[in-house]
């Protein structure tokens, strides 16, 4: 039995300790918004937060966190989904099948914690997720607009 | 009637209905499933097949396409909006089942989510079910106050009566609506009045795509509900020899251990990771049967031969290019390749099954529903009328989900386990090597010029893979696979070759291999833009011509090819000098109905590295329904484009696929993105495709480009192969 900090809540997951952080999130605490898209952290689909740092929860064993630490996934991002990221995806109409923006919204949102107004440059070295679809360039648009609208 | 096959459950609270009916649905297996979602349903009469309007005026749009990512939902939603008059914020929209369809003998007509055919093939019907049910409305109103329906019209809606000002919501004239005589027929909008198409609609599937609360295939969960792990042979055709289930069977979670077909074995477990965590632990002994000796060199001196070979299908000619070639005084030639792709959608393949002796209902995401249907029906062993398929939004498709050999397989796990969901969800790994490929092939481009650099004869011979072949082969004309020739065509509303060439032959000789090939975004037009349009680029530069006169000369007779050229060389200023160390190149081809151009800037350092910093693109797509949804599909359909062109590639050896997952199978991430302007441009008076067409001038724009930058033609696709510094 392996305890975990997710969203705010502890939450005891019964599962071999080698189980990777994402399926435990999916399996075991029913948590589907971080998804499984390579296993192999590639492509970022699995990204949450742990103490406010992006990590890739295909790649990191439930064994390797402590119930101190604080894992956060999309659903517990923000209470209403008005989380500044979320509303400029939402105001820009980034996401197309989806299915990536989860992982993409939560390494957005880590880099507008680190760094409140991100240049282009940090943008390409944070933002590795791999999206099929094409909404790069909406993405890059839809941090900028969150840094705007954190500023003012 | 099925009323909770809606997946795009909470647009804004008002369709909490909705989204209840779809958990209810989701957490229910088969035929209990159904059964509640009946009784939900039956309580509202739809006006006609497309529309239901509730009480609470919730305007129900159903869907016969799939959401995938493309827009479609909302592009559709749009088309029926204009002509029902509804009110914008009451619209939701639910899937409809193949297996409803089919009991009303293809009511929703033609399920297949491809070929961009998405809206335009849809166009005409659904605007009609919208017009039909707004009639049907404005009657049962003026029945209801015994008035002329002249006197009344239809708005957000509310049907009023004019001369009295009298009112009514849609949401108390649905149930007497449902009741009128549908009229005999409608009179569509002039496309000068319409206020709906045409305008820039935010999706309607925005805001779930945001918190993490959209479900997908690979999401669903059913009480009882038990995981797939599946591998097949990786050498395409082989079988399964033998495999020892008793080495994990006594794992954590375990539960069966199975084979499926004559080529894959599947652990069944309590969890995914369960699952796939003893799957890889099973001994598996395969029989690879007669192609574990073909691999990329054996394919490539395949397509190599067929280069020159006698005998091959002719796609388009006229006059006699080889005597024309022959007889000129310039002679230009060169060969291209290109390699299979996997499409690799962010969504593994998977689908949830509940098979029983008599019954069997999957959930999954497909491009096509009713494919999906007979596969499963076929591999339940059971009629159609027995089994259904239940929606999901897409998490991509981009062609892998309009074939449905993953479910076939997965139909064939859950048949082990009678009444019991399960879910088979394949590994990226297993995504990769058993993919269903853009096919591979080389071009021979030969030409002949006459003393003033005039084009007199031109010889495209195709050698490699026909997708039809392996796909559909009924649909071969006397063994010739006419798709192979997109936007090769001398004629037709579809696919037209933009060049009038006084000599022309265009041919394929087909050569096809044991990797399954198939519909790929942009599928042929993908290299055959790359063959036409770098070629076109080689002729001018060896005449000392500039690439985009060149073409100017051979278009006089294709004004709609040459407007979207002439738009992206206006815009980027090709007759201007680029910035220091950017260099252009452009691109254009008819595809999908649609005509499209682009024009690239790009730099290469010394070292050789790439970096493209804008694009410009432009769409005549005639009629243009949604102009912001086409820039993201322009958008989505370079950074595809562009991933091929800079990594995409599978190769064979021991007669398996390598690259395995994005590690050795990279694509395009945002760093490299480049800025993109769309130009929608759409000339009226016929509907054209969106999702895919722009995919296919990406890669010879920037290939282009990169000629002017450093001197080299690139000849063979991927970049990643290539050493790009200057020659």
């Amino acid at each position: 039995m392996v305890r975990l900090n997710v969203n705010g809540r502890m939450v005891e997951v019964a599962a071999s300790p080698d189980t990777p952080l994402l399926w435990a999130l999916r399996e075991q605490i029913g948590l589907t918004g971080t998804k499984y898209g390579c296993g192999i952290a590639q492509c970022g689909a699995c990204t949450v937060h742990v103490d406010g740092q992006p990590v890739r929860a295909c790649s990191m064993p439930i064994s390797a966190f402590t119930s101190n630490q604080k894992i956060i996934t999309i659903e517990g991002l923000s209470p209403d989904g008005m989380h500044p990221v979320q509303v400029a995806w939402r105001e820009l109409d980034v996401p197309q099948c989806g299915y990536c923006q989860s992982g993409m919204i939560m390494a957005a949102a880590a880099l507008l914690a680190e760094k409140r107004n991100p240049t282009d440059a940090e943008i390409d070295a944070a933002m590795t997720n791999i999206c099929r679809c094409g909404t790069y360039n909406r993405v890059r648009a839809g941090i900028k607009q969150a840094a705007q609208t954190r500023q003012g | 009637m099925t009323m909770t096959e809606n997946t795009q459950p909470s647009r804004r609270t008002l369709l909490k209905g909705a989204a209840a009916g779809l958990v209810v649905g989701f957490h229910l297996p088969g035929r209990e499933a159904l059964a509640q979602a009946t009784t939900t349903v039956a309580t509202t009469p739809e006006i006609n097949a497309w529309v239901v309007i509730r009480p609470d005026d919730t305007v129900v749009i159903r869907m016969a396409r799939s959401e995938m990512g493309q827009g479609t939902r909302t592009g559709l939603v749009q088309m029926i909006a204009e002509e029902l008059h509804c009110d914008w914020s009451k619209i939701v929209t639910e899937y409809v089942t193949p297996g409803q369809s089919l009991a009303r003998n293809r009511a929703w007509g033609n399920f297949q989510t491809a070929g961009s055919q998405g809206i335009r093939q849809s166009q005409d019907y659904v605007r009609r079910a919208g017009a039909t049910a707004r009639v049907m409305l404005i009657h049962a109103a003026a029945a209801e106050w015994q008035a002329t329906p002249e006197h009344c019209a239809a708005k957000d809606s509310v049907v009023t009566h004019r001369p009295s000002g009298r009112t009514l919501r849609y949401g108390q004239l649905a149930a007497a609506a449902a009741r009128q005589t549908p009229p005999a027929a409608v009179t569509l909008k002039d496309p000068k009045d319409w206020t709906v198409i045409g305008t820039s609609r935010p999706r309607l599937d925005t805001a779930d795509k945001t918190t993490g609360k959209l479900v997908y295939g690979s999401d669903l969960k059913m009480p009882g509900m038990l995981l797939a792990a599946s591998q097949q042979c990786p050498v395409f055709g082989g079988k399964v020899k033998s495999f020892d289930a008793a080495k994990v069977r006594n794992m954590a979670g375990v539960r069966h251990v199975v084979q499926a077909g004559d080529n894959a074995v599947a652990v069944i477990a309590d969890t995914y990771w369960q699952a796939k965590t003893a799957l890889d632990a099973l001994p598996v002994e395969w029989d690879y049967g007669p192609n574990r000796n073909v691999s990329s060199d054996t394919i490539a001196a395949m397509l190599r031969e067929g280069l020159s070979a006698s005998e091959a299908f002719v796609g388009n000619t006229n006059g006699d290019a080889k005597a024309a070639i022959a007889a000129a005084p310039r002679k230009i030639e060169a060969t291209y390749g290109y390699p299979f792709q996997n499409h690799a959608p962010m969504e593994p393949m998977n689908a949830t099954v509940v098979w029983t002796p008599t019954r069997c209902d999957v959930w999954c995401p497909t491009q096509n529903g009713e494919a999906a249907l007979a596969a499963t029906a076929a591999a339940a062993g059971l009629p159609q009328t027995a089994c259904d398929v239940h929606r999901i939004d897409l998490g991509g498709g981009f062609g892998r989900r309009t074939t449905h050999d993953w479910l076939t397989q997965a139909v064939l796990i859950a048949k082990q386990v009678p009444g019991v969901p399960v879910k088979t969800l394949w590994s990226r790994e297993e995504d990769m090597v058993q993919g269903r490929y853009h096919p591979v092939t080389m071009c021979k481009m030969s030409a002949g010029l006459d003393a003033s650099g005039n084009l007199t004869g031109l010889h495209m011979r195709i050698s490699g893979q026909s997708i039809l072949a392996y796909v559909f082969p009924t649909a071969l004309q006397n063994g010739r696979d006419a798709a192979t020739f997109q936007g090769l065509n001398p004629t037709g509303a579809e696919s037209q070759f933009g060049y009038t060439i006084p000599n022309l032959l265009i041919d394929h000789a087909m050569r096809n291999t044991h990797v399954p090939p198939h519909f790929w975004r942009g599928v042929n037009h993908n290299q055959n833009a790359i063959y036409i349009e770098c070629f076109m680029d080689e002729m001018a530069h060896a005449t000392g011509q500039d690439p985009l006169a060149f073409r100017r000369k051979l278009m006089g007779n294709h004004p709609k090819h040459l407007a979207v050229l002439n738009a992206v060389a206006e815009r980027i200023g090709w007759d201007k000098p680029a910035p220091q160390g950017v260099f252009r190149g452009i691109a254009q081809q008819m595809g999908f109905g649609s005509y499209v151009a682009a024009a690239a800037e790009v730099s290469v350092d010394a070292a050789g590295k790439l970096k493209i910093h804008r694009i410009v693109a432009a769409t005549d797509c005639g009629v243009a329904v949604n102009p912001r949804q086409i820039e993201m599909q322009v958008e989505g359909s370079f950074s595809y484009g562009l991933s091929a062109l800079l990594y995409g590639e599978c190769t064979v050896k021991d007669g398996a696929i390598v690259e395995t997952n994005f590690d050795t199978y990279d694509v395009l991430r945002l760093a490299e993105m480049p800025a993109v302007e769309t130009i929608v441009m759409p000339s009226g008076g016929f509907w054209g495709g969106v999702g895919e067409p722009t995919i296919m001038v990406a890669a010879p724009a920037v290939l282009n480009a990169i000629f002017a930058a450093t001197g080299k033609r690139i000849r063979q696709v991927p970049l990643k192969d290539q050493d790009l510094k200057r020659a």
